[in-house]
């Protein structure tokens, strides 16, 4: 018992639902020594954030640890009551939530934030507890920690939200940190300095973190122990390098072949019998373009200016081929969202030219330009699948409402066909078409959205982060749907994401974006491999590696 | 500094850009009364037998015998030299009237909006704090039953049963009992001015006249306040960074009540402005019932006798307390909230 801090035996945990009780965690049984730090990794529904929110005792009122214990010093944790607890949450252990922003209280300065956690823990004066506060700021690298301290979230960034954030958990020298999703949402550049910093800090301090991620790769680069997590039990537990190199289980080589790599190509994203059982349809090669064709897209000096300030977009150009696949990256910030939806007119560019099949649509104002018969041609797909569905509109209507609008067709069997044609397309179940956006799953969600888009038969599809909100294996299929969406129909793709890896595997070339302006443009691969400019290289350098990769081609 | 003077600008922006709204409501009021039945000739002559001659004289001293865009240009010049016509009924000019009447409603309503404050909140925040328990089912009991009743009736239920069965409240026949002398008239709130003025005994008396018609009216609009103030604690609560206070082991009081409890109240500032102009106008019946002299009374009889001016005069004076109103809310809100800035 010397090296072990918190023993996790055969936990449950169940939610009560309408549905009645659902179980999140099921049987979980888990070992954390003292200054370790373990990666818990699984997909959205594993259960995985269950069991830290079990384990500091944060469940929501529905849920219920129903059997198994919580030991911490070896003190059932689940059992605690009043003070004992309290004594418990942020002095012993503590937790880093996924979306800093909203984990941090909007209307309370965040020095006080921060000092309100030490002065719960420590009986020293408010000025002391400032004082300490201020300390707690160097030492998570804010700049000018005085001006911050009576700064509000909303004036920060996301990144310095979450190192806020950690400042708040680790105040009072917890012994175990538990860091939930802590990087989602951020920056690649902004994810790195934050993982090194939370890393650094918890060496420093002797505290074992439990790093809870989808992530295989950000789990593999700061984690000497991984355990994998699915539907609420633990399949499989090891070192990164046996992980990645020899999956036992058939989850974890179904997750490991979906985290894509620095090498992976779409093909690559899932195992080897699944790929056999995929292996229907035959890629066929792009057919050349003859000589003098002109471009599908041709942008031309687009530039946007919000009412105030400088800039979003200075002096952006571009040309895209029909069938061809662009990739559009930057951080958050550099306009790519902006630049994407000006080329889908959904606003209008302040100066510049977008010309789109040899006609210019760049003056046509957004609001009247659904009215163009360019609209049908330009479609787009939106981030948050569960944000962009109308809740009220049944995956069916979702479908048909472009085709009504756009195409002119009337109700019938016209339409139903070509409904049922979209969704086959993109792989969608026809029982689940009469179903409501909350009765579906984040995946089929995300392919109504892509059946949507397609379902005009459009030239060119503009997608906004479409895989951000999917776990990885659902990432993957959605992928493989994109490319082949591409390959059969010539459909030109303008991809906008923050995640590099997928854009190398899914983009002939690529555009990166810095501050509103084009910092480097090239042939994907050679791009990501060469890069000419010290942002991109940065950039690069920030992607979590799965160093085994080659390995791991080898072994399948 | 600077900030607070930004603000004043803005507020002061603020203020300008409604005044074409206020300009409608006062044409718009001017027309609706000249559509109304009734002749205030007719009424207001010297009996029911005068004869046209008389009726054609009281016409033209109002100016009726003019067309209507006339009348309303003068109307409307009158406005911007600050004179709101002369009451037909109480033969005084209407500024005097309304400037009266005006502190004894919104003393009411003030009284009223505090009671219903200092009951909602706690009300909601009880009933967020465990929801669907026999509490929330209480909670939710108490407001239905304040919402169903009119105000007039729970006014009179409470006359009976402070005034009539237990003798603990003094006659509802208006401000004050007609043997207190009045305190020199300061800010017009009687409660005010008699604590002003040294007289304890005075400000007990106007207080108790204070305490029934306030709480009926309250009654009335504890229901919106404490549901508001319910839902908008459950999101509250349910947030993640009251998720993070719990994490850090805050005690329970700091957060409930530092982090749950000053966001949730941001939605209960709002509808608190709202609240307080629909009482302001809406409790005529409270008056009534309480023999309040208050604006909303008099603006109801000059109604009833074809009285134009101070009717045009009451909806003028409602129409800018409501953009005050609004504005303070605003103020309050960006106070409340650093996200918020007014403008």
């Amino acid at each position: 018992m010397s090296e072990e801090l918190l023993r996790i035996e055969d936990l449950h945990v169940s939610f009560s639902t309408r549905r009645g009780m659902v179980e999140a965690v099921r049987g979980v049984t888990l070992d954390v020594e003292a200054g370790e730090m373990l990666g818990l990794v699984g997909e959205s529904g594993s259960g995985k954030s269950v069991t830290g929110f079990a384990t500091t005792r944060l469940l929501d009122t529905a849920g219920r640890v129903t059997a198994g214990k919580i030991l911490f010093r070896g003190q059932d944790v689940t059992k605690l009551r009043g003070d004992d607890l309290r004594h418990l949450q942020g002095a012993a252990m503590s937790m880093i939530f996924q979306n800093p922003r909203a984990a941090l209280n909007p209307i309370r300065a965040i020095g006080s934030q921060i000092a309100d956690a030490i002065l719960t823990h420590k009986r020293i004066s408010k000025g002391a507890a400032r004082a300490e506060a201020l300390d707690l700021l160097r030492a998570v690298q804010i700049r000018e920690p005085e001006a911050r301290m009576n700064a509000y979230p909303h004036e920060l960034s996301g990144g310095m939200c979450q190192r806020v954030m950690i400042a708040i958990a680790i105040s009072c020298n917890p012994a175990l940190l538990i860091a939930d999703e802590p990087t989602t949402g951020l920056d690649v550049t902004t994810q790195k300095v934050v993982m090194d910093l939370l890393a650094d800090i918890a060496a420093a301090r002797g505290m074992a973190t439990i790093l809870i991620t989808h992530d295989l790769g950000l789990a593999a680069r700061y984690c000497r122990r991984i355990a994998v997590m699915e539907r609420g039990r633990i399949v499989e537990e090891a070192n990164p390098k046996t992980l990645f190199s020899t999956p036992q289980h058939a989850y974890t080589k179904r997750l490991v072949a979906a985290s894509p790599t620095a090498t992976s190509r779409i093909e690559d994203l899932v195992t080897e019998e699944e790929r056999e059982r995929q292996a229907t349809f035959v890629s066929k090669p792009r057919p050349e373009l003859a000589h003098g064709t002109p471009p599908l897209l041709e942008v031309r000096k687009l530039a946007k200016r919000f009412d105030q300030g400088a800039a979003a977009v200075a002096d952006f150009s571009m040309t895209m081929a029909g069938g061809e696949s662009v990739g559009l990256v930057g951080e958050s910030g550099s306009g790519k969202s902006t630049t994407s939806r000006m080329i889908c007119r959904l606003i209008d560019p302040s100066e510049g030219e977008i010309v789109f099949d040899g006609q210019s649509i760049g003056h046509v104002a957004s609001r009247d330009f659904h009215r163009s018969r360019f609209r049908k041609d330009i479609q787009m797909v939106f981030q948050d699948p569960n944000e962009s569905l109308n809740p009220r509109f049944t995956a069916f209507d979702c479908i048909a409402h472009p085709l009504t609008r756009l195409d002119g067709m009337r109700g019938g069997d016209a339409l139903r066909k070509r409904v049922e044609e979209c969704a086959e397309r993109v792989g969608l179940p026809l029982d689940l078409l009469p179903r409501f956006p909350h009765q579906l799953s984040g995946g089929q969600k995300a392919r109504v959205g892509i059946a949507r888009a397609i379902a005009c038969r459009p030239r060119l599809l503009v997608l906004d982060e479409p895989t951000a909100a999917l776990d990885v294996s659902v990432q993957a299929v959605v992928l493989q749907l994109l490319d082949r969406l591409r390959r059969e129909n010539d459909i030109a793709l303008l991809f906008v994401s923050h995640d590099l890896n997928v854009v190398r595997m899914l983009c002939d070339r690529t555009i990166v974006l810095r501050n509103g302006g084009i910092v480097e443009q090239g042939e994907s691969r050679a791009l990501f491999d060469n890069p000419k400019t010290d942002y991109t290289r940065k950039l690069v350098e920030a992607i979590p590696h799965i160093e085994t990769g080659p390995l791991l081609a080898a072994a399948l | 500094m600077t900030g607070l003077g930004a603000t004043m600008v803005r507020a002061g922006r603020r203020l300008l850009s409604s005044l074409p709204a206020l300009f409608g409501v006062l044409v718009f009021t001017f027309l609706l009364m000249r559509v109304l039945p009734g002749d205030p000739a007719v009424f207001f002559a010297s009996g029911p037998n005068a004869g046209k001659e008389e009726i054609e004289q009281i016409r033209k001293q109002m100016g009726l015998d003019k067309s209507v865009p006339e009348q309303l240009v003068f109307y409307l010049s009158d406005i911007g030299h600050g004179n709101l016509g002369r009451s037909m009924m109480t033969g005084q000019p209407v500024l005097k009237d309304l400037r009266e009447r005006l502190p004894a409603s919104l003393e009411l309503t003030f009284t009223a909006l505090l009671i219903a404050l200092i009951a909602a909140v706690p009300l909601g925040v009880v009933a967020a704090l465990k929801p669907g328990s026999p509490v929330d089912h209480g909670v939710r009991l108490f407001c239905a039953l304040g919402v169903c009743v009119p105000t007039f009736v729970s006014g009179l239920l409470l006359i009976y049963a402070f005034y009539y069965l237990l003798g603990l409240a003094p006659d509802p026949t208006g401000r004050i009992d007609v043997f207190t002398s009045l305190p020199p008239q300061r800010t017009g709130f009687l409660s005010v001015d008699f604590l002003l003025a040294g007289d304890v005994e005075g400000w007990w008396a106007a207080c108790k006249q204070l305490i029934l018609p306030a709480v009926s009216m309250a009654l009335f609009v504890i229901a919106p306040l404490a549901r508001i103030t319910r839902a908008s604690m459950l999101v509250s609560l349910g947030s993640d960074f009251v998720r993070t206070a719990r994490s850090v082991g805050l005690s329970w009081r700091k957060v409930v009540i530092t982090y749950a409890l000053r966001n949730a109240i941001l939605p209960v500032i709002t509808i608190a402005g709202i609240v307080f102009s629909t009482m302001l106008g809406a409790n005529v019946l409270v008056e009534k019932v309480f023999s309040w002299p208050g604006v909303a009374s008099y603006a109801l009889d000059a109604l009833l006798s074809s009285d134009y001016a101070p009717v045009q005069g009451f909806v003028l004076l409602m129409a800018s307390l409501f953009v005050l109103v609004n504005l303070v809310v605003d103020i309050c809100y960006g106070i409340a909230d650093p996200r918020v800035s007014i403008g």
